[in-house]
């Protein structure tokens, strides 16, 4: 951990596209990469791999990049991991950035930590939130001025952890999707456009993808207005079809904690936490789901909860508005016939 | 001949049982508070290991860094037919984080050579990172293929995989060597061996003998000695491992703060439950 820290460096967002299309996941990072920046008072960039991608620009704008350093190259149309992390270390010790945001992605969390290892810099995955903050060293009483902070649940319950970097930048961080609320566009915003010649050597490409099936997400537990989410409480897949039942009744759609995944009753498409999807509905029933903190983390935010728990110390109960304590198996029926009843 | 394949694995604290007693004050998990477990994708590591091994033929060796009672998971992987087993410890390694350990783990696996494939779990539950195996690609400077689903073919220096790019597929072509992390859904285990297990059950390393205990000379004798490697053996750069070696830092540790405007118990009665559709559709939630 040589290099300097460039406290004037930008902030940047990796601007990862599948087939020509931006992951939402980027431009909810761009609107936080916004707010960092002009703390920090410096431009947003963001790093655009890929082949003919350059129409992206614009969305960026408008979400608040600043500049948008392209790499278009036309043995970037797939990704693998060996040139579109080299092209993102290049420009890294082109510009150096001082802060690099990822999409948590299945890509992102592919490619970033090789990118960390070449620059030997800090890489915190999965953070909730992330802030600008001066730091005192708690021994030498030295003040690290402006350092990002990047905040997680650790261990498995109850904790959170700030990570810092004090050396060894640009400071990186993954997010998950859906943890960063998206911003509204602005479309008269505009930006600079860098055409980045990388010369990626044929050696990178060693790699090549030979076939691919990617099925469009079943399900789609962003925009639903109603959650009904089950967790190991649930006890059985069997079981389950109770909370489809209801959520049928609500107009709503199901969701599972990751205990429920873990123990087979539904597919992790379902899931609700740090590991799966985080929701913001206007209501969200937890149907004997305990409550781990990454589960809390990724729906904490929804306008209304009601918690279903036959353990009245499951911490569940402490993000709810409302709580019932007994049997989901009695409860949720009673649920479903007092629905249908109004409706 | 056929292909010698590395499997670095981890034995992690069984996070499913983590209470806040199990926090150190620099925010480092006490280990020794937890019960200490096999972390699960990495037996998946070690089974697709075995399978090149059982298809193609070759030899699979396992490395794990940790500290002596770490040998646990070493023995399991022979049990399950692992050829070779070290275990890389050293208090200096204290403190790392991805980047440092990826380090000292990829100097080990430069140490072992001549390998063909290095497997590992996707990432462990003690810190769910996914970084390490990606960092340890990068520092041995060879391709990486995530999220295993298949071994589809190896040929030659060549390897065809299957790897899951959530919510699909895609089959990749890879020159070996190649680092390749494994997800759950790649295979299904096999169980631990009864002969193994007869043959390797007093394998110990060196650490977990008392200092000058006459066990050891036998154990050495009967050849059930482990091999264990400090950060020397591997020659390792000091300022690259542990503490000093890791540009993340934990800066604060807290409990959650709960936010919330307000509790109501709602009875689990058809009265109560009424009521409470009620007051849903009263404040617009429903309907």
């Amino acid at each position: 951990m040589t290099s300097e820290n460039n406290q004037n460096g930008e902030v940047w967002v990796f601007a990862e596209q599948d087939n020509g299309k931006l992951q939402d996941v980027v431009l909810e990072l761009c609107g936080r990469a916004r707010e960092l920046a002009d703390k920090l008072g410096v431009k947003v960039g963001a790093v655009l791999p890929g082949s003919k991608v350059d129409h992206l620009a614009a969305a960026l704008y408008s979400h608040g990049v600043d500049r948008v350093y392209l790499v278009d190259d036309p043995r970037l149309e797939f990704f693998t991991s060996l040139p579109y992390a080299e092209a993102v270390i290049r420009l890294i010790r082109k510009y150096a950035p001082q802060i690099v945001l990822y999409g948590a992605t299945p890509l992102g969390r592919d490619m970033a930590p090789r990118i960390a290892s070449a620059t030997r810099s800090g890489l915190t995955a999965d953070c909730t939130d992330l802030q600008i903050s001066d730091v005192t060293d708690a021994k030498t009483k030295e003040v690290a001025k402006d350092l990002l902070l990047q905040i997680r649940p650790a261990f498995g319950g109850n904790i959170i952890a700030t990570i810092i970097n004090p050396a060894g930048w640009p400071q990186m961080a993954t997010v998950r999707e859906g943890v960063m609320p998206m911003k509204e566009a602005d479309p008269s915003r505009s930006g600079e456009l860098f055409r980045e010649i990388c010369d990626l050597e044929d050696a990178l490409f060693g790699v090549k993808v030979i076939s691919r099936c990617k099925e469009e997400k079943k399900v789609n537990l962003k925009a639903a207005r109603i959650i009904v989410a089950g967790g190991g409480g649930v006890g059985s897949r069997e079981n389950f079809r109770l909370l489809f039942d209801l959520a049928g009744a609500l107009g709503g759609a199901v969701g599972a904690s990751r205990a429920a995944v873990d123990g087979g009753y539904i597919d992790h498409d379902y899931q609700v936490g740090q590991t799966g999807t985080t929701v913001r509905p206007a209501l969200y029933i937890a149907c004997g789901i305990s409550g781990a903190v990454q589960h809390r983390v990724g729906m904490q935010d929804s306008a209304k909860i009601i918690a279903i728990n036959n353990d009245p110390n499951a911490p569940i109960f402490s993000v709810a508005h409302y709580g019932i304590v007994g049997d989901l198996n009695e409860v949720i029926p009673m649920m479903i016939k007092a629905v249908k009843e109004r409706n | 001949m056929g292909y010698h394949c590395i499997v670095l694995v981890k034995q992690v604290p069984d996070t499913a049982n983590i209470t806040g007693d199990a926090m150190k004050e620099d925010g480092t998990v006490n280990r020794a508070a937890l019960p200490a477990i096999f972390n699960p994708e990495d037996i998946h590591a070690l089974e697709a290991a075995l399978e090149i091994k059982d298809r193609f033929g070759g030899t699979v060796t396992v490395i794990t860094m940790g500290p002596p009672k770490a040998a646990d998971v070493l023995r399991a992987s022979l049990y399950r037919g692992a050829d070779r087993a070290i275990l890389l410890t050293d208090r200096r390694a204290a403190g790392s984080d991805t980047l440092a350990t990826s380090y000292i783990l990829s100097q080990a696996v430069a140490t072992v050579e001549n390998y063909d494939f290095v497997f590992c779990g996707r990432q462990a539950i003690d810190g769910d990172t996914a970084q390490v195996g990606p960092q340890c690609a990068e520092k041995l400077g060879i391709p990486q293929v995530t999220y295993l689903e298949k071994i589809i073919d190896v040929q030659g220096k060549k390897a065809t995989l299957r790897r899951n790019i959530g919510g699909g597929w895609e089959d990749v072509e890879t020159p070996l060597p190649v680092l390749v992390t494994v997800i759950e859904s790649a295979n299904t285990p096999r169980p631990v061996s009864a002969k193994r297990y007869m043959k390797n059950k007093y394998k110990r390393v060196p650490l977990e003998f008392a200092p000058d205990a006459p066990e050891a000379a036998e154990a050495e004798a009967q050849g059930d000695m482990l091999e264990q490697w400090g950060l020397d053996e591997i020659h390792a750069d000091l300022q690259r491992c542990g503490f000093a070696g890791s540009p993340t830092k934990v800066f604060r540790i807290q409990s959650i703060v709960l936010k919330k405007e307000g509790f109501a118990s709602v009875e689990p009665t058809e009265e109560g439950i009424r009521g409470l559709v009620h007051e849903l559709i009263e404040d617009r939630t429903l309907g």
